[in-house]
């Protein structure tokens, strides 16, 4: 039997459609069709300039839209070669830090929305909602920030903002525990998520996938630490892998667990950044009046939330990229579905959907 | 107890009975639904339903909230997609309404208070419960929806598993108290047993109060409800085998849903706790007290229900299988045999 599961499904986290063949409730083939919010961005971007393209960045990946807008700026500042004031990257590295928590905390409710448990899912958006305060005071929004600029931020952080953020932080840290007594370790959760959809790190690596998918297949690749950028190099943390601790290294229980591992280690990261972060100072870099790189293309790669974020720009010397290519950590994740998800049943491959944690915003873009 | 009665007085019984069900049912499930909302609200750190001060705002704290909804779903349109099979679709939410109704009809609320009497009370209402499984398939086939299709089937599977150790451990009931009557049942259980818990079946022996459990867990397999909910899993089949249905048609299911709780915590009360019985002999236990300790009683194991549901994730469809035939089932077996042995040697 052919199965539609979408464009309209509760869990297919925005408007995907997977055609799957069944035999009874076994899966035999995965065909995911996507493009249902094909919004043009990379054609857009060719028609605006420099600055109009972040906000565009923000409605890639709408779950982190801090690390879009980071990714982006980071490769114009590295094509023009401009030297942002240190607090710049500090404050940059804080909000990419706790959209990174915002992010996997959704990543983590709807994952256990999905094995059927409702009420993580409301605890889980309860911390969420302080992260998306603390952002909402930072620069106005609450998902679309673009807030970070060509050479600087938008504005600096508002009075106050430090000391709510380390409210925040000790607030959160203990929360975790609780997600883990209610989730994490539940006998059925591990029943539903151990052992199913394993994707050992052979396969991730041809499949290119990356980002906490790859680390739950027990591969240590972080871009923060394999290829520092911003002053991510000056922060102590580690990079959580999947052990395999109830079930194989790279079963869906691993994805979800070191996604919530990486919140803790994020946490650290934001505690170390406000502590070194220099307290005055400039958020604007000298620029010269039209933001236009010089001829030439840059590949620059970041580690968003859900792995490694590319763009590919390529300049003319116009104030109008020539092309703006995204590469989107997503699209690889949702391509390795079919070879991990076959033979599973409808239920298994849900849930190996969710633990994938794709944005459908950053695969159609 | 109308059995006697001439023909139009008897007419005139049911038919004041029937109503006095169908409004118990319908409360029930106003009830219930408010109590799921409030309770889950307060699991989950918000507030639910909440009135919006005078007029007709769902009421103080909400407590208009579910007639709203009901008077919502009365007035919808009546939807029947085109590809049905009309006459299944139209009929399938009435053989599962009738399946809890006749239950729900031989329920003792108290000592006093009960529609039908019969002498085979609890086997009836084993046997009826069964009943609505067979709407759930005909839904499902008769939405010409695969969603439906693969929810009926699933809880066909489920319901016809379920019921198999639900039954074995209500033989062990039946062999303590020697009768399948349910007053029979309730009037066994009196007294007191170890000098200070309450005879309550489920406190006889370590068997039989392994028997409530199973009972209990089977009973919320049975009610389709988390963590067995897989054939309305919303996050895999959308709603199962009621995609399609809407308006009054879907609230009918609904309607059944919460009916089916409330028999099943009703049998649980019945065979193990003792129905309508005062915890404490001589305690509160004349009268219309019998209603009071009925309800109680009952309310709490649905309250035990809401609780599952929102704290629990869903099995898959072969663990759940599993759950049934590989634990449940054996424990079930064994039981019977413990509680022979027990009440033979020791008892």
């Amino acid at each position: 039997m052919v199965l539609n599961i979408g464009p309209q499904h509760p869990s297919t986290h925005g408007v995907l459609r997977l055609k799957v063949k069944t035999d009874g409730e076994i899966v035999s083939e995965i065909t995911p069709i996507i493009g249902y919010l094909h919004r043009c961005f990379e054609k857009h971007c060719e028609n605006l300039s420099y600055e109009q393209v972040i906000p565009y960045t923000d409605r890639c990946d709408y779950i982190a839209s801090m690390n879009n807008n980071f990714g982006y700026v980071v490769a114009v500042e590295e094509m023009m070669g401009i030297e942002v004031p240190e607090r710049v990257e500090f404050i940059r590295v804080i909000m990419a830090e706790l959209n990174r928590i915002a992010s996997h905390l959704l990543a983590l409710g709807t994952y256990g929305l999905d094995i059927g448990a409702f009420t993580p899912f409301l605890y889980m958006f309860r911390d969420r909602e302080r992260i998306l305060d603390l952002l909402e005071m930072t620069c106005g929004a609450r998902l679309l920030y673009n807030y970070m600029w060509v050479g600087g931020l938008s504005h600096d952080l508002p009075v106050g903002f430090v000391e709510a953020a380390y409210d925040f932080l000790d607030y959160f840290e203990p929360k975790v525990k609780e997600y883990n007594d209610l989730l994490t370790y539940n006998k059925i959760f591990i029943e539903r998520t151990a052992d199913i959809g394993v994707m050992p790190a052979e396969v991730a690596i041809n499949y290119g996938v990356t980002g906490p998918n790859l680390r739950g297949s027990g591969v240590a690749w972080d871009l923060r630490k394999a290829e520092p950028y911003s002053v991510y190099d000056r922060f102590e943390f580690n990079i959580p892998v999947g052990q395999g601790i109830v079930g194989t290294v790279g079963d869906c229980w691993d994805r979800y667990w070191v996604r919530v591992q990486e919140m803790l280690e994020s946490v650290k990261i934001v505690r170390q950044a406000l502590q070194q972060m220099p307290s005055e100072g400039d958020v604007h870099a000298a620029l010269p009046k039209k933001v236009r790189p010089p001829k030439g293309s840059i590949y620059k790669r970041t580690e968003s939330p859900r792995g490694d974020l590319g763009y590919y720009i390529i300049s003319t010397g116009k104030p109008v990229p020539y092309r703006v290519k995204m590469r989107s950590p997503a699209f690889t994740a949702l391509s390795v579905l079919d070879e991990i998800a076959r033979g599973w049943m409808i239920s298994d491959v849900l849930a190996i959907l969710g633990s994938l944690d794709i944005v459908l915003g950053e695969i159609d873009r | 107890m109308f059995e006697n009665l001439p023909y139009p007085d008897l007419i005139l019984w049911l038919l004041l009975a029937g109503l006095l069900l169908f409004g118990l049912m319908a409360v029930n499930a106003l009830a219930a639904v408010y109590a799921e909302r409030k309770i889950s609200a307060f699991m989950q750190d918000r507030l639910g339903p909440m009135g919006q001060g005078a007029g007709f705002h769902a009421g103080k704290w909400g407590l208009l909230q579910t007639v709203a909804d009901a008077l919502k779903l009365i007035l919808k349109e009546d939807i029947i997609p085109r590809a049905a099979d009309r006459r299944l679709f139209i009929i399938a939410p009435y053989i599962i309404f009738i399946g809890a109704f006749i239950a729900i009809s031989a329920l003792p609320f108290s000592e006093y208070i009960q529609v039908i009497d019969i002498n085979l009370g609890i086997f009836y209402l084993l046997a009826v419960c069964s009943l609505g499984v067979v709407g759930l398939i005909t839904a499902g086939w008769a939405s010409d929806n695969k969603w439906s299709l693969y929810g009926a089937l699933r809880s066909a599977a489920q319901i016809v598993s379920y019921e198999i150790p639900a039954a074995l451990s209500i033989i062990v009931v039946v062999m303590l108290t020697g009768t399948l009557d349910l007053q029979g049942i309730i009037r066994a259980q009196e007294g007191l047993i170890w000098g200070i818990l309450p005879n309550w079946i489920i406190f006889n022996n370590p068997f039989t109060f392994l028997a409530f459990f199973i009972y209990f867990i089977s009973g919320v397999a049975e009610t389709n409800r988390t963590p067995f909910d897989i054939p309305e899993a919303e996050s895999e089949l959308v709603a199962g085998f009621h995609t399609e249905y809407s308006g009054m048609r879907w609230a009918f299911f609904f309607l059944s849903e919460y009916a089916n709780m409330f028999i099943v915590c009703g049998i649980a009360t019945v065979a193990f706790l003792g129905g309508w019985q005062s915890p404490v002999p001589g305690f509160l236990d004349s009268g219309g007290w019998g209603l009071f300790w009925f309800f109680a009683k009952l309310l709490s194991l649905i309250f035990v229900m809401i609780w599952f549901r929102w704290t629990f994730p869903r099995l898959r469809v072969d663990q759940l299988m599993g759950v049934a035939w590989k634990v449940l089932l054996p424990l079930a077996l064994l039981n019977i045999f413990g509680v022979g042995l027990w009440s033979l040697y020791i008892g």
